[in-house]
């Protein structure tokens, strides 16, 4: 079952491995496991579909990856693919300019809302706020209890009283106004979407509150029914975000990107063990790699490109060493920078290079300098520095946004570099100079 | 409200799907649209690929006449599936009888075993009910809820105590006073969770050293559950020895197909249904109503 798409996938990848541009028949090839992966997880059928057709689009035609074989390209598509569409845009929490802030928590019975409660308000306690929990759930038995049981963990106040729901929660949110707690978290009773009269009862909540923040909370477990209710909860409620419960299981969790994918709502929250302190927000990265639950297959993916990037700068501190190097392999360098660290690439493989310049620390800035000017060149310009002149200096600085003299001191000091590379290569301990070299190799250093 | 009513809503999607490939005979589209519905119905990628297999074979052996015969067939192989398994609630040889009630988080084992109670009540029995889950805050004033709505007698241990002393406890007292039946409750795990699986195992140990007999180990399963639960039914069956599952919140737009795949793979029966929020909303187990409430036109 799970276990075997994995393996299926390897089969799959391996039969496309040596092929060039990507074609319709090879990457459908791979998305046939991708779906069953996808469905596996329990992401809804028609997300799946959707998302299918966005990468099938993507992945057909994709330029060749000099890194990845075409099959781990697809794969390497879909996660990135995951990755947008489960993050985007984070929600950042704000409070209202007249306290209470509200915060509104619905959900499914079973989801977790009364232990997502606890934890959301111990979560607010941590950034300095004063929260106060109302256990508006008056219809399971004992709710109210174990929201009163929880706060009292976590050091919150809880308020309830018996009677209406809807009035419990106005004199909830009353009362945290003359207390001067400036945040309230309203938990309220599980339902189910197509009750109507429930949600009705939950739709006037939300109008005696004027809560800032709906959240729905969503098990990690939830099947296809994911849809609907992700779709009833924002069209009655207008949900602000997700908290997305129960991920300390092995629930693939593919719920997820359907409940993001209906909504448009981010997930804020992900709640990750029993403790109320397991509760943080929500890295789309790591959850992506789990609905695919292609663990190995990401891993293989991501040691090509490491390996590839080892090798291209391999070749290029080799290049680098016979003075064959050019603007276009130092772009490279810089585009790589900031994973691999100042021009450790190239240095940390010259045998002589000095620590000092090794460690050299080099400023965002200096490399987005820097790389503005280079990719203002033409190729012939990158290959062959001698033969930028006068006017094409200008016109570099022009189409970088630099001056005339840091595309001047670009230039010499490349130069120089090279020069000074090249005879230490060829085995006289240059590391004076070279140190002279790269000391100024930046503009505006 | 018979489950088939209150499983109206559900079925029309399902059904709209299906129907949708009506009068074309069955072409690709048809095929589609049958693996679309078993999928949103939650059976699973592999369940359904056995399912529709074995209604191809079926298909071709026997001329089944369009698209209308081919969702006769396929509820035909669905029910074959679920036929013959013993889904009564079993009473054991020797009194007290013991039902452990377990599952993950949420899943409604407490409202389950409140329902149970009434029933077995309401039957004549006397009943004693096991605050076996003494982790989650106020689970113990839930089940005693419980108790008083139903009469029966409620056996609690301290907060956080060792729950199978609780079950042991309860098995006890329901053998000191002749009851009939000890309905226990657990606490909610994630069965990926060795520790609280380990302290389950105890739990079904020692319920069965005192007096009585554990009849049933039910699993609660959620019906919103999605491919999640086939790895629940495998790790409480190697835990505790599950003889059934209760399913639960059926009255969602949630069909509660990864029960038919619990079943299917696994060979543990569906016992009983949980449609509602009254004490009356649990039911028995019918597989023709299930299959038919998936794919009635």
């Amino acid at each position: 079952m799970f276990e075997s798409i994995s393996g299926r996938l390897g089969t799959a990848l391996a039969r496309l491995r040596g092929r060039g541009r990507l074609s319709e028949a090879d990457v459908d090839e791979v998305l046939g496991d991708i779906r069953t992966a996808l469905l596996e997880a329990d992401v809804s059928t028609e997300v799946v579909r959707a998302v299918v057709a966005r990468i099938r689009s993507r992945a057909i035609g994709a330029a060749p990856s000099p890194a990845l074989d075409p099959g781990q390209q697809v794969v390497k598509i879909v996660r990135d693919e995951l990755v947008a569409l489960l993050g985007g845009e984070t929600l950042a929490i704000r409070y209202a300019s007249k306290p209470p802030t509200v915060v509104l928590m619905a959900g499914l019975q079973g989801s977790g809302k009364t232990t997502s409660s606890a934890k959301l308000a111990a979560w607010f306690r941590a950034q300095g706020r004063n929260p106060m929990l109302v256990g508006a759930d008056l219809q399971r038995p004992a709710a109210v209890e174990q929201l009163q049981v929880l706060g009292e963990s976590v050091g919150v106040p809880v308020f309830s009283q018996p009677g209406d729901p809807v009035e419990t929660a106005r004199a909830g949110v009353e009362r945290a106004r003359s207390l001067g707690r400036d945040v309230v978290i309203v938990d309220t009773a599980g339902r189910l979407a197509i009750d109507e009269e429930l949600m009705r009862q939950v739709r006037d909540i939300s109008a005696a509150t004027s809560p800032m923040y709906t959240f729905l909370v969503v098990d990690a477990m939830t099947g296809q029914d994911a849809v609907q209710v992700a779709r009833a909860f924002d069209e009655s409620l207008a949900i602000s975000g997700v908290i997305l419960t129960k991920l300390d299981g092995d629930a693939r969790g593919g719920a997820a990107l359907s409940v993001k994918e209906v909504t448009g709502k981010p997930i804020a929250f992900a709640a990750t063990g029993e403790k109320v302190d397991a509760f943080e927000q929500f890295h789309p990265d790591r959850m992506a790699g789990r609905i695919l639950g292609m663990g190995d297959v990401l891993t293989l993916i991501e040691q090509a490109e490491r390996t590839f990037e080892r090798g291209q700068a391999e070749e290029a501190a080799a290049r680098l060493m016979e003075g064959r190097f050019t603007l276009d392999d130092f772009l490279e360098q810089l585009q790589q920078l900031k994973k691999m660290g100042p021009l450790s690439g190239v240095l940390g493989m010259l045998p002589n290079a000095p620590k000092e310049v090794k460690d050299a620390a080099v400023s965002d800035a200096m490399v987005a300098s820097a790389e503005a000017i280079i990719r203002s060149m033409t190729p012939a310009e990158r290959a062959a520095p001698e033969i930028i002149d006068a006017s094409r200096r200008q016109r570099i600085a022009r189409g970088s946004g630099t001056q005339v003299q840091d595309v001047n001191r670009l230039v010499k000091q490349f130069t120089e570099m090279r020069k000074m590379m090249k005879r230490m290569g060829g085995g006289k301990k240059g590391a004076r100079g070279l140190d002279q070299a790269l000391g100024g190799w930046m503009p505006g250093r | 409200m018979a489950l088939r009513d209150r499983l109206g809503r559900a079925r029309a999607a399902v059904s709209g799907a299906v129907a949708g490939a009506l009068g074309r005979g069955i072409d690709d589209a048809a095929w589609e649209a049958v693996e679309e519905a078993l999928l949103r119905a939650d059976l699973g990628v592999a369940t359904t690929g056995r399912v529709l297999g074995a209604l191809r074979r079926k298909v071709e052996a026997r001329e089944v006449d369009g698209s209308a015969g081919l969702v006769a067939a396929l509820r035909e192989e669905m029910a074959g599936h679920l036929a013959g398994a013993e889904r009564a609630m079993r009473m054991g040889a020797v009194a007290p009888s013991i039902w452990l009630v377990v599952g993950v988080n949420g899943a409604g084992k407490t409202t389950t075993i409140g329902k149970l109670a009434a029933q077995q009540v309401a039957a004549g029995r006397s009943v004693v009910l096991a605050a076996g889950d003494t982790f989650r805050a106020a689970a113990g004033e839930q089940l005693a809820e419980w108790a008083r709505r139903t009469g029966a007698d409620l056996v609690r241990g301290a907060d956080g105590g060792d729950p199978s002393a609780v079950v042991f406890d309860a098995v006890q007292r329901a053998a000191a006073r002749g009851a009939d039946l000890v309905i226990a409750d657990t606490a909610g795990r994630l069965q990926s969770n060795a520790n609280l699986m380990e302290e389950l195992r105890k739990v079904r140990r020692v319920a069965g050293k005192g007096p009585g007999e554990v009849a049933e180990v039910l699993l609660v399963i959620d019906a919103t559950t999605g491919q999640n639960g086939l790895v629940q039914a495998r790790e409480f069956a190697e835990a505790a020895g599950v003889t059934g599952v209760a399913l639960t919140k059926l009255d969602g737009s949630a069909k509660g197909g990864i029960a038919f795949a619990i079943e299917s793979e696994l060979g543990i029966p569906i016992k009983v249904v949980g449609t509602g929020e009254q004490v009356d909303d649990l039911v028995a187990f019918d597989p023709a109503e299930f299959v038919a409430a998936l794919f009635d036109e």
